[in-house]
């Protein structure tokens, strides 16, 4: 599979989600080798391009690129030209102009992607996170991670819980739900809530309590401190907590095998208490594992390496596909 | 021996309840007659098939000069106007420096004297600097050619400063224009709030950042006794409380832009930042109510908010692109999709861009009255062309329309009985 570039989980159909996933899941064994290499991406250069704050993402996909032996260049925002005033275009067509395959950028403002995509011609992108747009490889990390905890998401119900307003997160798996067939509720205040948000297909909670049973997936979203209160979208974190918080005796009126996620970092005490984070329903460090796996696979078809499974052990344990 | 004769156009007059096939002739630089003509003219133009009407005016433009021009100044912007049958035009305030002192006034008016295409009138600002804080010298403003008063592209957001607005203007009977946007609704925003807007994940613009303005000014403008009107009107709410104020008997009027009875939110779909603007394209549903609201004369003028910006300005991503549209090219076309697609009487749609703006800020122009100035607009309404962005007057290429099929096209304009365009030529 060949991806020009990778914007969000929109563009994607069900077959491309599962061969990405799949290619991802093949991938895991890697990273439990003694020697972490492999030289699919040799002679493949890739920028991250990150003019937002991130440490797991970036790392990430440096991790992933480096293990498949690219060679990667990692820019932050705050060491770049952008601090002299050079423009977001200047900056990406300068770094275009260096030749590398792919750029996996990150900014604040939503559709960067698809904007710089359509002045950089030669250069494959990668999203890693525009505004409150989409964030395609955290949900394709996701979606590995209940591959291995649950199998077929089909049918299951993900209980999404936080500031779903500027989460790309969120929009990403109510899109990828369409798609896969998995059903979504979306639990804020109105506060926290995008306009037309059921046009999703999903359902809308403003009470906790009332969305838990029944939910197959708990997904705690960070919240965002500074934002959450500065905004008014929120009177403080204490209520925060009380409202929206997940903990033992919300937990305890989920399905009995019901998992819980997170895409980091996680605000304890906030959005989820420590027991619960470090907790057996737990899968916040599978999907930061499961992240690096999934990111080799996503690069790899950017640069049009077609998998061959004999490049790699065969996945041991086959627990359903998706 | 007459100066020039338009022969058998149709021949739309809306001031005089005119609509005939006949000549029109021109002596001087006024209309001379028209009817069947059997002199002998120096110049001809044969408008068969045609129909012939006042030069258009659009009371809402941005010129950038003086500070960005750039962007567009008073000579592109009236080969601009010109190149879309517009003989008139009103200019916003928010130029650098804005115009809101008589030395600046003055100078915008030297130089359109001095360019000579077009009948350019100020508009001048109401607060100094368009801050809300301080009134401007509207008397001095008013006697030196200023036709009415606005902070557009702001909103003149101080409900105190707008109260003192209108009593100031009323007592002298003039127009305050507001550009209605409550700014603490549409903080960050860049779009209509709503399905499109989750879907981006960019900040979107409610309507309800309109409509409270709104109600709040009508309100206002009703103790005050005031002149007010809504500039781009955009919202099924806003319609609303214009036509009940009207029905009161207010002094409320409103103009709609080209673009926001033409379009809808979708049209920003895939982050096209030239179909950003403020207000912003709304839904369906309220594109549908500012047609209802031209069908019933609630709407009586059309105006572009021609809004010309850099190519710089706008390639930089949807949520920091600069807000605004170039019109006048394009206003024309689209405004005859009310009359083709939505069946609204051809003089109505006219009188909305010739003698309406023209009465209500009195202006002497928009008629085809013998004896007044031969200002005319010369157009196929059913030929068919393509807009190519690259072949706009104007100095920005910030249009929607570009590579769409418009219907309805200008042949020529004439400015005192001068041919200043023909035939996507500017003879000036």
């Amino acid at each position: 599979m060949k991806l020009q570039h990778l914007f969000g989980i929109a563009q994607l159909n069900k077959e491309q989600i599962h061969y990405l996933i799949n290619m991802g899941d093949a991938f895991i064994e890697l990273s439990k080798r003694p020697i972490k290499k492999a030289p699919t991406l040799r002679g493949k250069t890739i920028i991250n391009l990150f003019f937002e704050n991130s440490t797991r993402t970036r790392t990430s996909f440096e991790i992933a690129g480096k293990r498949l032996s690219a060679d990667v260049i990692n820019i932050s925002a705050s060491t770049s030209a952008t601090s002299k005033g050079e423009t977001l275009l200047d900056t990406a067509q300068t770094l275009a102009a260096m030749q590398p395959h792919v750029l996996v950028i990150r900014h604040s403002l939503a559709g960067t992607c698809e904007f710089l995509a359509e002045h950089l011609r030669e250069t494959a992108i990668v999203n890693a996170g525009d505004g409150a747009h989409e964030h395609p490889t955290q949900i394709l990390t996701d979606l590995l991670t209940l591959k291995h905890s649950i199998g077929d998401v089909a049918g299951k119900t993900m209980t999404i819980v936080g500031d779903i307003s500027h989460s790309r997160v969120a929009r990403s798996h109510l899109l990828a739900a369409k798609i896969l067939g998995y059903h979504v509720r979306v639990v804020a205040p109105k506060t926290l809530l995008p306009s037309k948000v059921e046009n999703y297909g999903c359902e809308v909670f403003h009470d906790f309590d009332a969305a838990i049973a029944g939910s197959d997936i708990l997904y705690m979203l960070r919240v965002q401190t500074e934002r959450l209160t500065s905004n008014c979208c929120f009177p403080s974190i204490r209520e925060y907590h009380e409202a929206y918080g997940l903990n033992k005796k919300r937990l305890a009126r989920a399905n009995a095998d019901c998992v819980v996620m997170h895409p980091g970092p996680m605000n304890r005490g906030v959005e989820i208490a420590s027991d619960i984070a470090d907790g057996a329903h737990s899968r916040i460090l599978n999907q930061v594992e499961h992240g690096v796996a999934v990111r080799m696979a996503v690069l790899t078809a950017m640069c049009d390496l077609r998998f061959n499974a004999h490049d790699l052990p065969s996945n041991p344990d086959k627990r359903g596909t998706l | 021996m007459s100066d020039t004769v338009i022969r058998n156009g149709r021949i739309i007059d809306p001031a005089n309840g005119i609509d005939t096939l006949a000549d029109l002739w021109i002596d001087d630089g006024k209309v001379a007659g028209i009817g069947q003509f059997t002199g002998d003219a120096t110049h001809e133009i044969d408008a068969t098939g045609q129909i012939v009407c006042p030069g258009l005016i659009d009371m809402h433009v941005h010129l950038r000069e003086p500070g960005q021009e750039w962007k567009e100044d008073i000579e592109s912007g009236s080969h601009a106007a010109i190149a879309g049958g517009i003989t008139t035009f009103c200019c916003m305030p928010n130029t650098k420096p804005r115009l809101d002192h008589a030395g600046v006034l003055l100078q915008v008016i030297q130089r359109v004297r001095e360019v000579g295409l077009c009948n350019i009138h100020p508009i001048a600002a109401v607060t100094m600097n368009l801050e809300g804080t301080q009134l401007t010298e509207m008397r001095e403003l008013s006697r030196l050619g200023a036709v009415a008063f606005s902070d557009d592209g702001l909103p003149i957001w101080h409900a105190g400063i707008m109260r003192k607005a209108l009593e100031y203007a009323a007592s002298f009977d003039y127009l305050i224009i507001q550009h209605a946007e409550e700014l603490q609704l549409t903080e960050k925003g860049c779009m209509n709030e709503g399905w499109v807007s989750t879907q981006l994940g960019v900040a979107g613009m409610p309507n309800e950042g309109e409509d409270c303005m709104i109600a709040r000014d009508i309100m206002l403008t009703e103790k005050t006794g005031g002149r007010y009107h809504v500039a781009h009107i955009s919202t099924a709410g806003a319609v609303d409380l214009v036509r009940a104020a009207q029905k009161r008997g207010a002094r409320v009027s409103a103009e709609a832009a080209p673009h926001h009875f033409a379009m809808t939110e979708e049209a920003l779909l895939g982050y096209n930042v030239d179909a950003k603007m403020s207000p912003p394209l709304r839904t369906e549903a309220d594109r549908q109510a500012v047609i209802e609201g031209l069908r019933d004369g609630t709407i009586t003028i059309i105006a572009t908010d021609h809004a010309p910006h850099h190519e710089d300005d706008k390639r930089c991503g949807l949520s920091c692109a600069a807000f605004g549209i170039v019109g006048m090219e394009t206003m024309l076309p689209v405004a005859l999709e009310l009359v083709h697609q939505h069946g609204l009487p051809l003089a109505d749609v006219i009188a909305k861009m010739t003698c309406n703006p023209a009465t209500l800020l009195g202006l002497d122009a928009g008629t085809l009255t013998i004896g007044s100035n031969a200002d005319l607009c010369i157009f196929d309404s059913e030929q068919t062309w393509g807009l190519d962005k690259n072949s706009l007057f104007s100095k920005s290429r910030n249009t929607p329309w570009h590579g769409q099929t418009m219907t309805g096209r200008v042949t020529h304009t004439l400015k005192n009985g001068r041919t200043v365009f023909a035939h996507g030529v500017i003879h000036d």
